[in-house]
C-alpha cells in the first residue's frame, strides 16, 4: 500500500514537473535541409538539423571543440592507426544496440551515395575501418593522420540493421532514418515542416522537448513576423537590419555568437594581365600590381574594418586578422586585424611603384553573406579614396560562385579581386589554410578554393608538415606559423571580419549560440 | 470541335519542346550549382566527382539529348538538390498552390462582380467611387509589400491570424487539402487575399465597364418597359451579359495566379510550387526549373483551351474553328 502511494506521489510530481516546461518547441529556420539521409549532402543545414536524429563518434561542442559522442575515447596506437572506443549501452531508435558493426557499415555507405552533390568522401577517403570487437574500431591511413578525430566529428553514424541497402528516399520517408540521437524522426513535408519526437531512451538523459517542429521560412521579414506573432518559439538568421528594433521589444530575446565564418578578399596573384586590374582610366595593363606584396598590404591598410563593422554590419561582426577567431585551434595571437592606416598604405604603394594608383574591380555575391554587396561597396569607396580607383560588380550567388572559381579560360578563376567567406566546418585552421592559401595543385588536392592562386612554397611546406604532425601542441605551432607567413608576411588573402550570428527566441528561452551556425533544439534552454 | 482540340494539343507539344530548349540553354548559360552545393572543404577530386555525379561533365547537347530521351518516357530528371524525380517534387507541392489559387480566384469573383456591378450601376455614389479608388490601389501596390503589411497588421499587431505557413491538412478526394478545418482556413486567409487583390481589382473594373455598357442597351430598356423587377434585370440580364469577358479573363488569369503565387508563397512561407521554384532558381536546380516551367506552359495551354470551349457555351454565336491567318 505504501509503495502504491509513493508511486502515485512520484507520478504526480513528475507530471507537474513536465507540465511546468513547454513540451513542444517550434523553430522557424532560414534554410531547409535537402535530405534526411545524413550522407547525401555535406551541407550546413543538413549537418545541423540531422544532428537531432543521428550522432557522430566525436561531437563538436558549441565552440566546435571536440568532445566524446558515440566514441568515449580515441587515440593513435601507432603512426598510422587510430583506436576509437565506443560507448556501451547506446540503443538505436528501434531498440537495437549500437555496435562497431554500425560504424564500419557507415564508413562504407557514406562514400557511396548515388547522385550526392557533395559527398562525405572528402573526410573518408584513404581510411580503412576495422572492427576489433563490438566496442572497438581501428581506423588506419597510409600516412600519419592528425585530423582523424576532427574528421570523425563530421560523419553521422547510421544503423546497419535499418539502413542496409537503403536509398536516400528511404531516409526521407522514414524507415531508414534511425539514429541514436536525442530526437526521433517523425516526418518531413518538404517546404512545410520537419518534425522530431523525443527519444525517451536517450543515453545522454531525457531530452527537453517532447516535440521539435522545424518550419522553413526563407523570407527574413516573414521569419521575424512569425516569431513576433507567436507562430514559432525561435528563429535563426535574424537579419542585421532588424536587430536594433528587436532589442527593444519585450516579446523577443536575442542570442548572439561569433561564427566560424570569416569574410575575406582574394587577390589575383597569378596572371600578369589580370582582366579586372587596369590603369586609372580603365585601360588594360600588362603588369599586375596585385602580385606585389606591398600593394596587397597597402590595400589591407586602406580598409577601415571598424568602420565596416560599425556602419555596414550595424555592429554585428568582429574585425578579423586571420582565418579563424581566438577560440579556434590554430589561431595565432601574433596577428591582429590590420589597422586603418592610409599614410602607411600610400607609402607602400609609392615604394612598389604604384604611387599614382591604378584601377580595380571588386566582384562579390549579393545574396550569400550578411550584407555582402554593401561590404563590397564600402571597400571600393575606401580603396578609391586611397588612389586605387575601384568599381563594384555584385551578382546573385548562383551566377557568382561558378565564375569566381571556374569562369575563366581553362576553368581558371575569372575575376581579379573578390569578396568571399569561409566557414571552418572542422573548427580548426588547417582546412582553410589548405583550401585557400596553399598553391593550387589538383594532384595533391591543395588550394581547391584558392581563387586568387596565391602561392608561397614556404607556407605550403609548413601546412604539409602540420598535416602530418599528430602531436597537438606541435601542430598548433606549425599552423600558427603558416598563418603568420601566409597572411602576416605575404598577405595572400585579406581578412575582413568574422560574421556574428543572431538567433531570436520568445521570452523564457535562451539559445546557446553556436560557432558552426547550427540551430539545435538541444541547445535551447528554458530560463525563468 | 474535336479537330480543333487535337490541333491545339499538337501545337502545345511544339511550344513545350521549344520552351524546354530555351530554359535548358538559359540555365546552362547561368552556370552550374556545384560551387554552391559542394562543401567548401572538398578538394578538386571531390568537386569533379560531384560534377560527374550530376552528369554536368558532359557537353550541353549531350545533356539535352539525355534529358529529351528521358522526357519522352515521362521522366523529367532528378532534382540536383533532393535527388528525387523533379516531376514528383513539383506535383507533391501542387495541391497547396492549387488550393491557394482557387480560393484566391473565388474570392475575386465573389467580391469583384458585385462590387464592380455596384460601381457600374451607381458610378457617382460614394460607395461607387470608393470601390474604384480601392481597385486602383489593388492594381498598383506591389504584392510582396502588401503581404508583409498584412502579416504585420493581422499577425503581429492584432494577433488574430497566423503569420504564415499552411495549416493542418486532411485528405479530400485523394488530395491533401487544408481549407476544411478552421485552423487551415485561418492560415489560407491572408495569402489568398494577398494573391486575390490584383485579380479582384481587375474583375471590379471589368464588371463595372460591362455593366455600364449593358445597362444602356435596348434589351435592358425593353425589359424595364416590360415591367420586370430591377432585381431580375440586374441579376439575370445584366449579369449574364457581363459574364463573358469576366470568364475569359478569370480563366486566362488563373494560370497567372498560379505562376504569380511565387511571390505570395515566398512571403507567407506557403509550401507550394512557387516557393519550390524560387528556391530551385536560387540554387540552379535545373531539372526542377525545367519541369516546373514545362508544367506551367502546359497548364496555360489547357486553360486557354478550356476558356475557348466555355466561351462557346456561354455565347452560342461563337463557334470553335480553326482561324487561319
Amino acid at each position: 500500500m505504501k509503495n502504491i502511494f509513493t508511486a502515485l506521489v512520484a507520478g504526480a510530481a513528475l507530471m507537474a514537473a513536465s507540465g511546468a516546461v513547454a513540451q513542444e518547441i517550434r523553430i522557424g529556420i532560414a534554410q531547409e535541409p535537402s535530405s534526411i539521409d545524413p550522407h547525401f549532402h555535406n551541407l550546413g543545414p543538413n549537418n545541423g538539423f540531422l544532428s537531432h536524429i543521428y550522432e557522430r563518434m566525436v561531437e563538436q561542442d558549441s565552440k566546435q571543440r571536440l568532445r566524446p559522442g558515440l566514441a568515449v575515447s580515441w587515440k593513435p596506437i601507432s603512426e598510422t592507426v587510430w583506436e576509437f572506443k565506443l560507448r556501451k549501452g547506446v540503443k538505436w531508435h528501434d531498440g537495437s544496440p549500437f555496435t562497431a558493426d554500425d560504424v564500419v557499415f557507415t564508413a562504407e555507405r557514406a562514400v557511396n551515395v548515388p547522385n550526392s552533390p557533395s559527398s562525405f568522401g572528402t573526410y573518408l577517403k584513404g581510411k580503412t575501418f576495422t572492427k576489433i570487437d563490438d566496442y572497438t574500431v581501428h581506423v588506419s591511413t597510409p600516412k600519419p593522420y592528425p585530423l582523424m578525430a576532427t574528421e570523425m566529428s563530421t560523419i553521422m553514424i547510421i544503423s546497419k540493421k535499418n539502413a542496409q541497402g537503403a536509398q536516400t528516399k528511404d531516409f526521407n520517408l522514414g524507415p531508414a532514418a534511425i539514429g541514436t540521437g536525442p530526437y526521433k524522426f517523425v516526418k518531413w513535408q518538404k517546404g512545410d515542416v520537419i518534425e522530431f519526437a523525443r527519444n525517451d531512451d536517450y543515453w545522454g538523459g531525457r531530452p527537453n522537448w517532447s516535440k521539435v517542429i522545424l518550419k522553413p521560412i526563407s523570407s527574413a521579414p516573414t521569419r521575424v513576423a512569425a516569431l513576433l506573432a507567436g507562430d514559432v518559439d525561435m528563429i535563426d538568421g535574424v537579419p542585421t537590419a532588424d536587430i536594433e528594433t528587436l532589442k527593444g521589444n519585450p516579446k523577443v530575446k536575442l542570442s548572439q555568437g561569433i561564427s566560424n565564418r570569416v569574410i575575406y578578399l582574394h587577390l589575383d596573384q597569378k596572371r600578369d594581365n589580370s582582366p579586372f586590374v587596369t590603369d586609372k582610366n580603365g585601360n588594360p595593363m600588362d603588369k599586375n600590381p596585385l602580385k606585389d606584396v606591398r600593394v596587397r598590404k597597402a590595400i589591407s591598410k586602406l580598409i577601415n574594418r571598424p568602420a565596416i563593422v560599425e556602419k555596414v554590419m550595424e555592429g554585428i561582426a568582429i574585425p578579423a586578422g586571420q582565418l579563424v577567431s581566438e577560440t579556434f585551434f590554430g589561431n595565432t595571437p601574433n596577428l591582429k586585424p590590420e589597422a586603418f592606416d592610409p599614410a602607411a598604405a600610400k607609402k607602400l604603394l609609392g615604394e612598389a611603384g604604384w604611387g599614382d594608383g591604378f584601377g580595380l574591380t571588386i566582384h562579390g555575391p549579393n545574396n550569400r553573406y550578411i550584407n555582402d554587396a554593401k561590404i563590397a561597396e564600402a571597400i571600393a569607396q575606401m580603396l578609391t579614396r586611397g588612389g586605387i580607383v575601384t568599381k563594384v560588380v555584385t551578382m546573385p550567388k548562383n551566377v557568382y560562385f561558378k565564375r569566381a572559381s571556374r569562369g575563366g579560360p581553362e576553368n581558371s578563376p575569372e575575376f581579379s579581386f573578390i569578396l568571399v567567406g569561409w566557414g571552418s566546418g572542422t573548427g580548426e585552421a588547417s582546412s582553410p589554410l589548405k583550401s585557400l592559401l596553399t598553391t593550387y595543385d589538383k594532384s595533391k588536392g591543395h588550394g581547391a578554393s584558392n581563387r586568387g592562386r596565391h602561392s608561397n612554397p614556404k607556407m605550403d611546406a609548413l601546412v604539409v608538415q602540420a598535416l602530418a604532425t599528430v602531436d597537438d601542441a606541435k601542430r598548433k605551432t606549425l599552423l600558427q606559423k603558416a598563418t603568420e607567413v601566409g597572411i602576416g608576411e605575404d598577405q595572400g588573402i585579406i581578412p575582413l571580419h568574422y560574421q556574428v550570428n543572431t538567433w531570436a527566441t520568445r521570452p523564457g528561452l535562451r539559445y546557446d549560440a553556436r560557432t558552426d551556425e547550427r540551430t539545435l533544439a538541444m541547445d535551447i534552454k528554458v530560463v525563468k | 470541335m474535336s479537330v480543333f482540340i487535337i490541333r491545339r494539343l499538337l501545337q502545345s507539344i511544339v511550344v513545350i519542346w521549344v520552351m524546354s530548349l530555351l530554359v535548358f540553354g538559359g540555365v546552362y548559360l547561368i552556370g552550374d550549382p556545384i560551387d554552391m552545393l559542394i562543401n567548401p572543404e572538398a578538394d578538386q577530386e571531390d568537386i569533379e566527382a560531384a560534377i560527374r555525379a550530376l552528369g554536368l561533365d558532359k557537353p550541353i547537347h549531350e545533356q539535352y539529348w539525355y534529358f529529351l530521351a528521358n522526357a519522352l518516357k515521362g521522366d523529367l530528371g532528378k532534382s540536383f538538390i533532393f535527388s528525387e524525380p523533379a516531376l514528383q517534387l513539383i506535383l507533391a507541392r501542387a495541391p497547396a498552390t492549387m488550393e491557394l489559387a482557387i480560393v484566391a480566384s473565388l474570392m475575386s469573383i465573389m467580391l469583384g462582380i458585385p462590387l464592380g456591378m455596384w460601381a457600374g450601376l451607381k458610378p457617382n455614389s460614394i460607395a461607387g467611387k470608393s470601390i474604384m479608388t480601392g481597385s486602383i490601389l489593388g492594381f498598383s501596390l506591389p504584392s510582396f509589400w502588401v503581404g508583409i503589411l498584412f502579416i504585420m497588421l493581422f499577425a503581429v499587431m492584432l494577433g488574430v491570424l497566423p503569420a504564415g505557413g499552411r495549416g493542418p491538412t486532411t485528405e479530400f478526394l485523394g488530395l491533401q487539402v487544408s481549407f476544411l478545418s478552421a485552423k487551415g482556413l485561418s492560415h489560407i486567409l491572408l495569402p489568398a487575399v494577398n494573391l486575390a487583390l490584383f485579380k479582384l481589382s481587375l474583375v471590379i473594373r471589368l464588371s463595372r465597364a460591362g455593366t455600364q455598357e449593358v445597362i444602356h442597351q435596348d434589351y435592358i430598356k425593353f425589359a424595364r418597359a416590360k415591367g420586370l423587377s430591377e432585381r431580375r434585370i440586374i441579376l439575370v440580364h445584366v449579369l449574364k451579359n457581363i459574364l463573358i469577358p469576366v470568364v475569359t479573363v478569370i480563366g486566362l488569369e488563373f494560370g497567372s495566379v498560379i505562376a504569380f503565387a511565387v511571390v505570395t508563397e515566398t512571403v507567407f512561407a506557403w509550401p507550394g510550387m512557387g516557393k519550390l521554384i524560387i528556391e530551385s532558381i536560387d540554387q540552379l536546380d535545373r531539372p526542377v526549373i525545367v519541369a516546373y516551367l514545362m508544367i506551367i506552359v502546359f497548364m496555360f495551354i489547357v486553360i486557354n483551351l478550356l476558356v475557348d470551349i466555355l466561351y462557346s457555351i456561354l455565347d452560342p454565336r461563337v463557334r470553335l474553328q480553326d482561324i487561319r491567318a
